[in-house]
């Protein structure tokens, strides 16, 4: 019993074999430059903020590898819902039945998780971008998501010098960002418009901490 | 899949030249497989020698500058690229490695476009080529590439207002002169004198063309030692030729020469260099076939007996300054060949005052051109600004010796006036006879002017300032300006009133960042570009080199890249208020043109959002200078 606890695998025998090989890449990983390192900015559309009750509509994402963003390797994926709440639409504008062609969960799940690798996550408020995927992964019997991630709401909080801190937002959203970084905010609230704003306040932000000389893997990686 | 970045990025696009010229799918095709990069200011994107990316880039947001190293490699910068400015086309076209060196001048996105890609889509579409030849020019010129470039592509770019020429057969040098591959290249230089031509063909015994031997060549090889004069002509011709058809168009054999870098196209039977030789086709051909260029027109002013002669030839400048702007060619350059024909008209309205005169002069003079056209910087017709300076006569001559110079010079307004130059408002104009007098009533006159200052006198005075010799007696032009400068040395309260009217007029954004408009009277709500954003630099400009001591220096922009090398620790803020000058110079001459007048009061909304963009970054530079202005002048309690 013990041993079985101590040795418990990470995954079992029933896992799909996508789910084993992104459990086994993390075994591997060593840390890179940081720019060599492959981030990964993402956002999800919800039918709501209730982890349990809501689904995720659609995923978006965008790799950056220094300071590159390539727009033949975004990620961009609707999922089939049965839960459905009309009054978000105004939102995200994802229908029930619209012309986008949509996967199942898992699908989405298993191509999700193949673009993101065991590279490191960013997104803006991520603790409900984390929450809802690793619902969406429990409901299909997997485990969370192993990535390091960074949220670009607290960076951004750690980029204002030490003498406005007293007086600092605790929570920045997206559209404060973007003013303040200039950040153009075309197709804000779709996934993959939002990965690609969150990726440009990312590397923005990184190059502010970046002329303080701060820009370490301890620091950044810190919540 | 869908690609809702890719969809993005070529809606981007499809605004700005050559995807413009695309179609929907193709450029949906190219922005699938574009890189999005980030640039910090001062981030390098790519370096003088550094092997040719497989991209070509655009701007997205911000801005990226191209410098140019000289022999000691030191930087200059050649020209900033703004959103929506394509760039790095260098390896498109002939995959050399880049020449110039890109860095962002603030913090900035490019998109890179995929080369591959973006030639299988554009692959036999004329018209993206063109622009891009032209884009490539325009950025590969500046003062110090001219050299290395084939002078092709300074002033005779493809453009749309000569199409007509472009697809034009090219009419080429038949009969060439040639030698036979067993010659010497002796004789083939003998040869070549004795023809007066700059090139000769080596052919074959069937008259098929081996190869081409130029005089720099000759220069090249001969002349520094490398091969005795005896060598055969096959040891420095170079080889083999570009060849193409008899009914080879301009606009192909422009892009031929400059795609290869050469000056001359053999033209042969089937076109090819295995095919008996008919014809040459020189870069010189092609530039006569196009015409409209300022060698002919500056001709054309000097042959001139008439004041009509000199309309036609000042108007056909206009028509070459819209197909310059169009094609984007640096605007230093623009400025340079249209102050040189403004220049010659006045001269040559002058010579034909003079004839006209029933005795000539009685002393010597000088005729000064005053404001714009002092500061060589006037580009569309504008009002004629001028004065005249006479040599001192006795007393009792005075009046009649000024009498001889007023007629002549109210000839020469006329005539300027009939070409197309209006009379001065003002009446600041060499006719009036308060602007035309000896040397040392003139220089009483800047003394009063410089050392008892008002803003009445200010406002007058100003652009008296910025003048500059055109025709006569060079020697007055110099004494004067001594005697102004020592009078500077006297006072500094004359600098400190001109630094006062160099900031009367504010930083054209308001406080919420939106432009100001006039708030009454018929330009309600119109930009006047003139006055809100040209005048203050031009203020500051004069006023920098007049409180430094410089001398002869009279253009805006030079007069800041002067400042920038006598400031280095300024050098960023000389360097961007020069380069604001020449783009709001620009943009005024580009709306000039657009609605056929001075162009000075823009309608807002007629402009797009990157235009207002672009105008506003030019802003910025103004209101830092203005700022740095108020302490050095301490003007806060003046």
């Amino acid at each position: 019993m013990i041993w079985n606890w101590l040795f418990k695998k990470k995954y079992n025998k029933n896992h799909p074999d996508f789910w084993k090989d992104y459990i086994s890449s993390f075994d591997k990983k060593n840390k890179k430059p940081i720019n060599e390192t492959r981030f990964v900015a993402w956002d999800t559309e919800t039918t709501g903020f209730d982890k349990k009750e809501d689904r995720i509509l659609s995923l978006g994402a965008v790799e950056i590898i220094n300071k590159t963003i390539k727009a033949n390797n975004t990620f961009e994926i609707y999922i089939k819902q049965d839960i459905f709440k009309p009054e978000t639409v105004k939102i995200h504008g994802i229908l029930k039945d619209g012309d986008l062609k949509k996967v199942s969960e898992i699908e989405a799940i298993e191509r999700f998780l193949k673009y993101i690798k065991n590279d490191i996550l960013i997104a803006h408020h991520a603790g409900f971008d984390y929450g809802m995927v690793n619902e969406m992964l429990l409901r299909h019997g997997l485990g969370k998501l192993k990535n390091d991630f960074i949220d670009t709401s607290i960076l951004f909080s750690k980029s204002k010098h030490i003498i406005y801190h007293s007086n600092l937002k605790k929570h920045y959203t997206l559209d404060e960002l973007c003013k303040e970084l200039n950040v153009s905010m075309a197709d804000r609230h779709t996934s993959i418009g939002d990965a690609l704003i969150t990726a440009l306040v990312f590397l923005k932000t990184i190059s502010r901490l970046d002329k303080r000389n701060v820009l370490k893997w301890d620091y950044l990686l810190k919540g | 899949m869908k690609n809702s970045i890719a969809e993005r990025i070529s809606d981007f696009l499809k605004d700005f030249p050559p995807f413009n010229l695309l179609k929907e799918k193709h450029l949906l095709e190219i922005a699938s497989d574009v890189s999005i990069i980030y640039l910090e200011k001062g981030d390098v994107l790519y370096k003088k020698d550094e092997a040719f990316h497989e991209y070509f880039y655009i701007v997205r947001n911000g801005g990226v500058s191209l410098y140019h190293h000289d022999m000691d490699d030191n930087k200059h910068m050649v020209n900033i690229n703004d959103a929506g400015d394509i760039f790095g086309v260098r390896p498109l076209i002939n995959k050399e490695d880049y020449k110039l060196t890109a860095i962002a001048n603030e913090e900035s996105i490019v998109y890179g476009i995929p080369i591959e890609i973006f030639q299988s889509v554009t692959k036999n579409n004329v018209k993206v080529y063109k622009y891009l030849i032209t884009s490539f020019a325009s950025n590969a010129y500046d003062p110090y590439t001219a050299e290395e470039n084939t002078k092709i592509f300074v002033d005779y770019l493809p453009n749309t207002s000569q199409d007509i020429a472009n697809f034009q057969t090219a009419d080429y040098t038949k009969n060439p002169i040639c030698c036979n591959e067993n010659s010497t290249l002796k004789d083939a230089a003998i040869k070549m004198s004795e023809f007066k031509i700059g090139c000769i063909i080596v052919v074959d015994d069937k008259k098929y063309p081996l190869g081409i031997i130029t005089s720099s060549d000759i220069k090249n090889k001969i002349a520094t030692g490398l091969f005795p004069i005896t060598t055969a002509v096959t040891n420095i011709m170079s080889s083999p030729v570009m060849s193409d058809k008899k009914d080879l168009t301009v606009a192909d054999a422009q892009l031929k020469m400059i795609k290869y870098n050469i000056g001359h196209l053999c033209i042969t039977e089937d076109g090819t260099p295995n095919s008996k030789l008919v014809g040459v086709l020189t870069n010189h051909d092609v530039i006569t076939a196009l015409g409209n260029n300022p060698a002919a027109i500056l001709k054309d002013i000097k042959r001139a007996s008439r004041t009509k002669t000199l309309r036609t030839a000042r108007r056909k400048a206009n028509g070459l300054l819209k197909s310059y702007l169009e094609q984007n060619i640096p605007l230093t350059h623009i400025i340079n060949i249209i102050s040189q024909i403004n220049d010659a008209v006045t001269m040559k309205a002058i010579e034909i005052a003079l004839e006209k005169m029933p005795t000539p002069p009685p002393v010597t003079f000088s005729w000064l051109a005053l404001g714009s056209q002092g500061r060589k910087e006037q580009l569309l017709f504008s009002d004629q600004d001028n004065a005249l300076v006479f040599e001192d006569v006795a007393e009792e001559k005075y009046k009649d010796t000024q009498a001889y110079f007023l007629d002549l010079a109210k000839l020469v307004t006329k005539s300027l006036n009939k070409i197309g130059f209006e009379y001065c408002e003002a009446d600041m104009m060499a006719s009036n006879p308060v602007w035309c007098k000896s040397i040392t009533q003139w220089k009483a006159q800047f003394k009063d002017w410089i050392l008892n200052p008002d803003d009445k006198a200010i406002l007058l005075s100003s652009i008296f300032f910025d003048y500059n010799h055109i025709y006569g007696n060079l020697n007055l032009e110099k004494e004067l300006t001594d005697a102004i400068y020592s009078t500077l040395n006297e006072t500094s309260l004359f600098i400190r009133f001109l630094a006062r009217d160099a900031l009367k007029n504010p930083s054209p954004l308001g406080f919420f960042k939106q432009f100001l408009v006039e708030q009454n009277g018929e330009h309600k709500d119109l930009f006047n570009i003139k006055y809100r954003a040209l005048m203050p630099l031009i203020d500051t400009a004069r006023l920098l080199v007049l409180s430094n001591q410089v001398r002869g220096i009279n253009n805006t922009y030079e007069r800041f890249e002067k400042m920038a090398e006598l400031e280095p620790n300024n050098k960023e803020l000389y360097e961007s208020c020069a380069y604001a000058f020449k783009a709001l110079l620009k943009f005024k001459t580009k709306q000039g043109i657009l609605h056929n007048d001075s162009g000075k009061l823009i309608e807002l909304e007629t402009l797009t959002k990157e235009e207002k963009l672009k105008l506003k970054r030019c802003f910025k530079p103004l209101h830092d200078m203005q700022e740095t202005l108020k302490l050095r002048f301490d003007l806060a309690n003046f």
